[in-house]
């Protein structure tokens, strides 16, 4: 918002406050909350309130919608969609887009099938080679629009011509390789033991919390402005709930028949998916890359001035989402326990993007962060999940599906055209 | 002198758009460059910058022969250009604009703290009190806290020669005004300014000389104090204005 400059304003006095009360400070803070929310910064807030609105709506149509078993299933379901819309949602910071990514998991999880199962070597290698095929893929397409200037549109969607058929190709004409390595099914498919979920919510807890709070202190140790001490324990404490409420929920006995086969247990894949946002979130926010990511989105001519290596942050960024696709890739093999012509096909890329648009990355770049990939992924995952409940047929699935994603991209385009009610460019 | 140009010429293809430019500007001077659209101060600038190259001339920085090649080149002699149309990214908030491209780290890791801490000093050293939240988006600034950003990010770093391309075009009245005021206290603090402008009110308002390019050449450079408005409009339009200016057919065309 525009605040009004005064021709002598030199008397005003500066953002210093003068230790307001606590109440005040959580007060005050909720207010600037909401006034970003309305001068179009939503951040999280659709995604969030989608999420609850659909578990309400699916909940009480089919109540074993909120069943454990399915919960778990959920994260299994979503997982692979999410690693690559992790991975979008760099290059839609940049305003590119990746239409290649879903053939490109394909074709990563094809790489790996082959070298695990038709030449039989160990699975390091295969899900190495994996991720070796992404970077490079990745490089390819990064180079053919930062340096020959080609529209990402295009390349990325000749890439999904071609990945297709190179995914043929590796299958020879389309046979279906299954995977039987342990390792490679636990990805997926595996779940943790009740104590390591819950001696993995302490260390998550207690990292996040120190983080926090050592800086907090910093900035007040430097006297700048800074949150107050309720609202900073009190998101330390609500993650803590949130992931205790989850690791409780994940550790009790979902197996229909727990005399055959005990299910309990966080699954693996729950724990890839958070190392993978903390990662990315760490070098999307906390690195030098990262914000020159969110430069070149922004103003590629300001990065360009400002003596960034735009090219490099490009390639980099279409590197990263290649790279994920792998991720996902292995992933989405992992839990099928076998890799078809078809893996990574179909409404995977869509679903991406959807997942990416919905958690509040935008189509004209600039802005997107990586838990914007994992809430929109949460939200593509529960819409499909719940209609399959619900036994719709895929026709409506599809049709529900693209819908949302349209809504996700007009309310993008709204706030963009909000901020520029409120003064932005 | 801090600055000396001598003999400044640049092509692109056939088009000649510099041709023997002289400009010399010292430390804490404010000094204007004026002329029409396409008399070539936009190209002068940029040589300077490093963005375009010269293809003839000298560029002398405290007396030393220099060739500025890059961005870089002009940063590391202390040159910084604040743009026309303002090189911020919206997206990114004011600490991260002032800091782009030269961010403070603490292992790989950004500290932005530092960096916040290090910004406000700046602001506030350069009297700046419009800018309240330094970590609000830029796109949420007016025009004028928008060019304050812009020029104080050009100060940021122990910088001796500011370009400022035309930093008022878009600004309200009280704003250009305290742009202006934020010139002339850098030039107060030993800063050499380049004051590129349309308006000669500002001009006057600001600068203690001006530099009146014509088709590529240099009309005349002048002593603020001992000129008149009418005299430097003479020197935009026609490169001469009485016993100033250029002299031969090519420069003086009726």
């Amino acid at each position: 918002m525009t605040t009004p400059v005064l021709p002598n304003d030199a008397d005003t006095p500066q953002a210093a406050p003068p230790a307001p009360g606590a109440v005040q400070a959580v007060v005050d803070h909720a207010k600037d909350y909401w006034a970003n929310v309305r001068s179009g910064e939503v951040g999280a807030l659709p995604a969030v309130a989608g999420i609850i609105a659909l578990c309400v709506f699916f909940g009480l149509s089919k109540p074993v919608f909120l069943s454990v078993g399915n919960l778990a299933n959920l994260f299994g379901q979503g997982a692979a969609v999410a690693c690559i819309a992790m991975g979008l949602v760099f290059v839609l910071i940049l305003g590119e887009i990746d239409l290649s990514a879903g053939f490109a998991s394909g074709v990563c999880a094809s790489v790996m099938a082959v070298i695990l199962t038709d030449w039989g070597m160990p699975w390091p290698l295969a899900i190495g080679a994996a991720l070796a095929t992404g970077v490079v893929i990745g490089l390819v397409l990064g180079t053919l629009v930062v340096k020959l200037g080609i529209p990402s549109f295009v390349v990325t969607l000749a890439a999904f011509l071609a990945f297709q058929g190179i995914v043929l190709m590796i299958l020879d004409e389309g046979s279906n390789i299954s995977i039987n390595d342990e390792t490679v099914k636990t990805i997926a498919g595996g779940n943790l033991e009740r104590w390591q979920g819950w001696a993995l919510l302490a260390v998550t807890a207690a990292a996040y919390g120190a983080i926090q709070i050592q800086r907090w202190r910093r900035r007040i140790a430097r006297s700048l402005v800074h949150e107050p001490l309720a609202v900073v324990l009190a998101r330390i404490g609500a993650l803590t709930a949130l992931l205790a409420a989850g690791v409780f929920l994940l550790n009790l006995e979902r197996s229909a028949n727990p005399q055959i086969i005990s299910l309990t247990g966080v699954p693996v894949v729950v724990v890839i998916l958070g190392g993978l946002f903390a990662v990315w979130t760490f070098i999307l926010h906390r690195t030098r890359f990262g914000r020159h990511l969110y430069a070149v989105g922004g103003n590629p001519e300001a990065a360009v001035r400002a003596g960034v290596n735009v090219d490099r942050v490009r390639i980099a960024a279409f590197v990263i989402c290649s790279g994920m696709a792998a991720v996902g890739g292995v992933v989405a093999a992992s839990r099928a326990a076998s890799v078809d012509p078809n893996t990574g096909g179909s409404n995977v890329l869509l679903l991406s993007v959807g997942a990416a648009v919905i958690g509040g990355a935008s189509l004209f770049g600039g802005k997107g962060t990586v838990r914007a990939a994992l809430l929109g992924g949460a939200v593509v995952a529960i819409i499909n999940n719940g209609m399959g409940l619900m036994g719709l047929s895929a026709g409506v699935r599809f049709g529900v599906t693209g819908a949302v994603l349209l809504l996700a991209a007009g309310v993008d385009a709204m706030s963009r055209g909000r901020g520029k009610l409120f003064g932005r460019h | 002198m801090l600055l000396e140009l001598t003999g400044i010429s640049k092509r692109f293809g056939p088009v000649e758009v510099l041709s023997d430019v002289d400009l010399a500007i010292d430390a804490g001077e404010v000094c204007a460059l004026v002329g029409d659209n396409g008399a070539g101060k936009s190209t002068l600038v940029k040589c300077v910058a490093g963005i375009h190259s010269v293809d003839g001339g000298e560029v002398r920085v405290d007396g030393e022969p220099r060739t500025i090649s890059g961005p870089r080149d002009a940063a590391g002699l202390g040159i910084e250009v604040v743009y026309q149309d303002l090189a911020l990214c919206d997206n990114l908030d004011v600490v991260e604009n002032l800091f782009l491209g030269r961010e403070k780290l603490r292992g790989i890791v950004l500290d932005d703290d530092a960096m916040e801490q290090l910004a406000a000093e700046t602001l506030s050293s350069l009297a700046v009190r419009t800018i309240r939240n330094l970590r609000q988006p830029v796109a949420s600034l007016s025009g004028g806290q928008r060019q304050t950003v812009a020029i104080a990010k050009a100060v940021l770093w122990n910088s001796r020669l500011v370009i400022l391309d035309e930093p008022t075009a878009a600004l309200g009245v009280a704003q250009t005004r305290q742009v202006l005021e934020l010139i002339r206290r850098l030039a107060d603090q030993g800063l050499a300014v380049l004051y590129i402008s349309h308006n000669l009110n500002d001009v006057f308002a600001v600068a203690d000389r001006i530099a009146a390019l014509y088709l590529g050449r240099m009309a005349a450079v002048l002593d603020a104090a001992d000129t008149t408005q009418s005299q430097v409009v003479e020197l935009i339009t026609s490169g001469r204005s009485g016993q100033l200016g250029l002299t031969d057919q090519n420069g003086a065309r009726p």
